[in-house]
C-alpha cells in the first residue's frame, strides 16, 4: 500500500488531505456558523454603527470640490460603496503585506493598540478574504478608525515623511488630484481607502473608539 | 575529464544523447521562461529592499508601486520561476524514470503556452492594481479558473505516464503522483473558498492552510521528488536507506497538510486548532530530519565530490539550509517565539530561505545540470557557473543572518511599546545590508544569465544539427 499507485493517490493525495481540510477548515467552519456573515450595508447602517456616515460628511466638509465631483450625497448607500471600493485599494496596492489587521493578546499589543482581536469583528463580507495580514513593517491597522482625522491620511498619502518622520511607506500620489487651488485632495480612490481606514475599529463602543495608545508611562521611563 | 565537463558533473562516459523519450525544446521553453520570470522577480525584491532602505527613487509612481511590485515579486518566483523549472524538470524526469512518454506533446505544449499565459496576466493584473487578498495567490479572480484547469492538464499529461507503469513505484514518483492532487485541490480550496464563500476567522484558517499547502504539498514534493531522482544518479549510488525514504513520503503526506493555521497564532480562530497546527508543525520537523539523514547517508564516504560537481553542490547546500530552515521552523512555530517574531522580519528571512536557499538552489542546480543536454555542449564558462553559485550562497546565508537579527530587534521594540517608529528607524541598518545581499544574488544570476546566452550561442554555432534534429514525440 505504502508504495503502490492506489495508496498514494487515495491515501496520501486525497485521504490525508481531506483529514487536513476537514480538521482545519471545516471545524472552525462550523464552529462560527452562528456568527451570521454581515453585509457592507448592514456594516454602515448609522443604527448599527453611526461613525461610518459621520466620517464620510467629515471628508464632504473637507474637501467639497472633488466631494461633489465623484461622490455626491453622503448617504449610507454610498458609504457601503465606497468601503467596498476602499477595500479593493486595500487589496489591490498591497496595503495588507506591511500592515495587520489583528490585534494579539500578547507583545503589549493590546496597550498599543486597543481590544485583542474578536472572531465576530471578521464575519462581513469585507473580510472576503480576511486581511489578517502576516507581515508589520507599518502599524496594525484594525483600529485605525478615528484615530486620526482624514486629512491626517490625506497628508500620510501625499508624502508619508510630511506626518511620519522616518517612514519607509512610499507615496499614494495617485490617490490625490488637485483642486481649483492647487492643493492635493482626495479622488474617488483617496475617499475610499481614507473612508476604509476610518471604518477599521468604528464598530467598537467607547472608549476603545478612537483609540490612542497608553504608552506615556513606559516612554516617560525610557527618557523620550 | 576537461576543466569545464566537471563543472556540470558530465562524466566522460555519459552522452549528452537525450534519446526519444525527451522533448529538448518544451524543456528548453520552460527553462527560458523561468529565467524570464526570475528576472522580473528580482527586479520586485530590488524595488521593495530600495524602499525599505529609503534609496527608492521610484517612489509615488504608480506603474513601480512597490506594493504592487511585492506581490510580483513572490508570484512571479512560486508561479514564474519555480513551477516553470518544475514542469521542465518533469519533462525530463518522468519520461526517464517511467520508460514512458508523456500523454502527449500537444498538451504539453498547450499546457506551457496556457501557464505563461497565466503568469504573464498575473503580473498585468497586479500591475494595474486587481490582486487577489490572498497571500501567494495574488492571481486576480479572473484568473484563477484558467489556471485550475490548467494545473488539472498537468496532473493528467504526467500522470498518465506514471500510471501505465507496473508494479511499485520509486520514491520520486510517490513524490510527483501525490504532488498533482495536492497541488489541484491547494489551488481550489485557496483561491475560491475565501473569496467566495467564506469570511472572517475560518477563512483565516484556509488562507493558512493554502499558504502552507502550497509551500508543503506543491513545492516541497515535487523538490524532493527531484533531489530522490538526480542525486543517486549523479552520485552513481543508491539512497541510504528505503525505510527512511517512506517515513519521509508518508510523515509529509500526513504532517504537512495539518499546519496551516500556524501562519496565524494569536488571531481569533480556535485556539484548539492553532496548538495542533504547532505541534503538527513539530512533527514535521522530525520528518523532515529523516529525509535529510538520508540523503546525507547517500553522499557519506564521497563528499569530496562537491568541491567539483556543481549540481550536486547546489542540491546539497539547499539541503543543509533546509535542515537549518526546518529546525527554526520548530522553533519559531511555538507560541513563545510566535510573540515575538511574528510580524517581523524574522519570518521574512526564513521565506527566502526556504524558496530561495532551499528550493531556488536545487532548481538552479538542476537547470546548471540540465542546460549542457539539453543544448548539447558544455557551460562556456565554468568561472562564471562558480561565481553564480558562491554570489548566491554568500548573498542568501547573509540575507537570512541579516533579517533574522532585524526580527528580534523589531520584536523586542514592538513589546518594549517603544513609539513605532522607533522599530522603522532601528531597522534601517539591516535593510541597507539586505539591499547589498539582494543585490549579490542579482549578480550572481548574472552571471548566470551571461553564461547561458554564451553557451547557446556556442551550441548554435558548433552544432547547428541539434537545431534542426526531428523533435522527438
Amino acid at each position: 500500500m505504502f508504495e503502490s499507485k492506489s495508496g498514494i493517490l487515495l491515501l496520501a493525495g486525497l485521504g490525508f488531505f481531506i483529514l487536513a481540510f476537514v480538521s482545519n477548515a471545516i471545524v472552525p467552519i462550523l464552529m462560527y456558523k452562528d456568527l451570521e456573515e454581515q453585509t457592507v450595508e448592514q456594516l454602515v447602517d448609522p443604527k448599527v454603527n453611526k461613525n461610518v456616515v459621520a466620517e464620510l460628511r467629515d471628508l464632504e466638509r473637507r474637501y467639497p470640490e472633488t466631494f461633489q465631483k465623484y461622490i455626491g450625497e453622503a448617504s449610507p448607500a454610498r458609504a457601503a460603496e465606497l468601503l467596498e471600493k476602499g477595500r479593493d485599494v486595500y487589496v489591490g496596492e498591497g496595503c495588507w503585506h506591511c500592515h495587520s489587521q489583528f490585534i494579539r493578546p500578547v507583545s503589549n499589543e493590546s496597550k498599543r493598540w486597543g481590544p485583542v482581536a474578536a472572531s465576530e469583528e471578521y464575519e462581513n463580507e469585507l473580510q472576503r478574504p480576511v486581511l489578517f495580514g502576516t507581515r508589520r513593517v507599518g502599524p496594525d491597522l484594525s483600529r485605525e478608525g478615528g484615530r486620526r482625522g482624514s486629512d491626517w491620511h490625506v497628508a500620510h498619502f501625499w508624502d508619508p515623511a510630511l506626518t511620519s518622520p522616518g517612514t519607509v511607506m512610499p507615496a499614494y500620489k495617485w490617490f490625490l488630484e488637485e483642486n481649483s487651488q492647487g492643493q492635493p485632495v482626495p479622488n474617488e480612490k483617496g475617499f475610499a481607502i481614507v473612508l476604509y481606514l476610518q471604518w477599521l475599529g468604528s464598530w467598537l463602543p467607547y472608549p476603545t473608539y478612537p483609540y490612542y495608545e497608553q504608552t506615556e508611562e513606559v516612554l516617560g521611563k525610557a527618557g523620550y | 575529464m576537461t576543466e569545464a565537463s566537471v563543472a556540470t558533473g558530465a562524466y566522460p562516459d555519459v552522452s549528452f544523447e537525450t534519446g526519444p523519450l525527451i522533448n529538448r525544446r518544451i524543456i528548453l521553453a520552460y527553462f527560458l521562461m523561468a529565467v524570464v520570470f526570475f528576472t522580473a522577480s528580482m527586479l520586485g525584491g530590488l524595488l521593495m529592499a530600495m524602499q525599505l532602505a529609503g534609496w527608492n527613487p521610484l517612489d509615488g509612481l504608480q506603474a513601480f508601486s512597490q506594493g504592487r511590485w511585492r506581490m510580483i515579486h513572490t508570484n512571479a518566483i512560486a508561479y514564474g520561476f519555480i513551477a516553470n523549472v518544475f514542469l521542465g524538470a518533469l519533462h525530463w524526469a518522468i519520461p526517464r524514470l517511467t520508460m514512458n512518454k508523456v500523454l502527449s506533446v500537444k498538451l504539453s505544449w498547450f499546457i506551457f503556452g496556457a501557464w505563461q499565459f497565466v503568469v504573464l496576466a498575473t503580473a498585468v493584473g497586479i500591475l494595474i492594481g486587481e490582486a487577489q487578498g490572498i497571500e501567494w495567490g495574488e492571481t486576480p479572480v479572473w484568473i484563477d479558473p484558467l489556471a485550475q484547469v490548467g494545473l488539472l492538464l498537468v496532473a493528467i499529461n504526467f500522470g498518465a505516464p506514471i500510471l501505465k507503469m507496473k508494479g511499485p513505484l520509486y520514491v520520486t514518483l510517490w513524490y510527483f503522483l501525490a504532488a498533482f492532487v495536492w497541488t489541484f485541490l491547494t489551488y481550489a480550496m485557496g483561491n475560491f473558498m475565501p473569496e467566495y464563500l467564506v469570511a472572517g476567522s475560518s477563512g483565516g484558517a484556509i488562507a493558512g492552510l493554502f499558504i502552507h499547502d502550497l509551500v508543503g504539498l506543491f513545492v516541497t514534493p515535487l523538490g524532493w521528488g527531484l533531489m530522490y531522482y538526480f542525486v543517486p544518479i549523479m552520485l552513481k549510488k543508491p539512497i541510504w536507506s528505503h525505510g527512511l525514504s517512506l517515513v519521509g513520503f508518508w510523515g509529509l503526506a500526513f504532517f504537512y497538510p495539518l499546519n496551516g493555521i500556524h501562519h496565524f497564532l494569536y488571531t481569533p480562530i480556535p485556539m484548539f486548532l492553532q496548538y495542533g497546527a504547532v505541534i503538527a508543525t513539530i512533527a514535521v520537523e522530525l520528518v523532515v530530519t529523516t529525509v535529510v539523514i538520508n540523503f546525507f547517508g547517500t553522499i557519506w564516504g564521497s563528499g569530496g565530490i562537491l568541491k567539483r560537481h556543481l549540481p550536486l553542490r547546489w542540491f546539497y547546500v539547499g539541503m543543509v539550509f533546509y535542515f537549518i530552515t526546518c529546525a527554526q521552523c520548530a522553533l519559531q512555530v511555538t507560541m513563545t517565539f510566535q510573540k515575538f517574531i511574528h510580524f517581523t522580519d524574522w519570518v521574512v528571512g526564513h521565506a527566502h530561505l526556504v524558496m530561495f536557499g532551499v528550493f531556488g538552489f536545487w532548481l538552479f542546480g538542476i537547470m546548471t545540470y540540465l542546460f549542457p543536454r539539453l543544448l548539447g555542449r558544455e557551460w562556456a564558462s565554468r568561472k562564471l557557473c562558480e561565481a553564480h553559485f558562491w554570489l548566491s550562497a554568500g548573498g542568501m546565508f547573509v540575507m537570512f543572518l541579516d533579517l533574522t537579527f532585524a526580527g528580534l530587534f523589531q520584536g523586542w521594540s514592538w513589546n518594549g511599546l517603544q513609539p513605532w517608529l522607533e522599530s522603522v528607524r532601528l531597522s534601517q541598518p539591516f535593510w541597507q545590508v539586505r539591499l547589498f545581499t539582494g543585490l549579490f544574488i542579482i549578480a550572481g544570476f548574472v552571471c548566470f544569465a551571461v553564461n547561458l546566452v554564451k553557451t547557446w550561442s556556442l551550441a548554435r554555432g558548433s552544432a547547428p544539427e541539434s537545431e534542426a534534429s526531428p523533435v522527438p514525440a
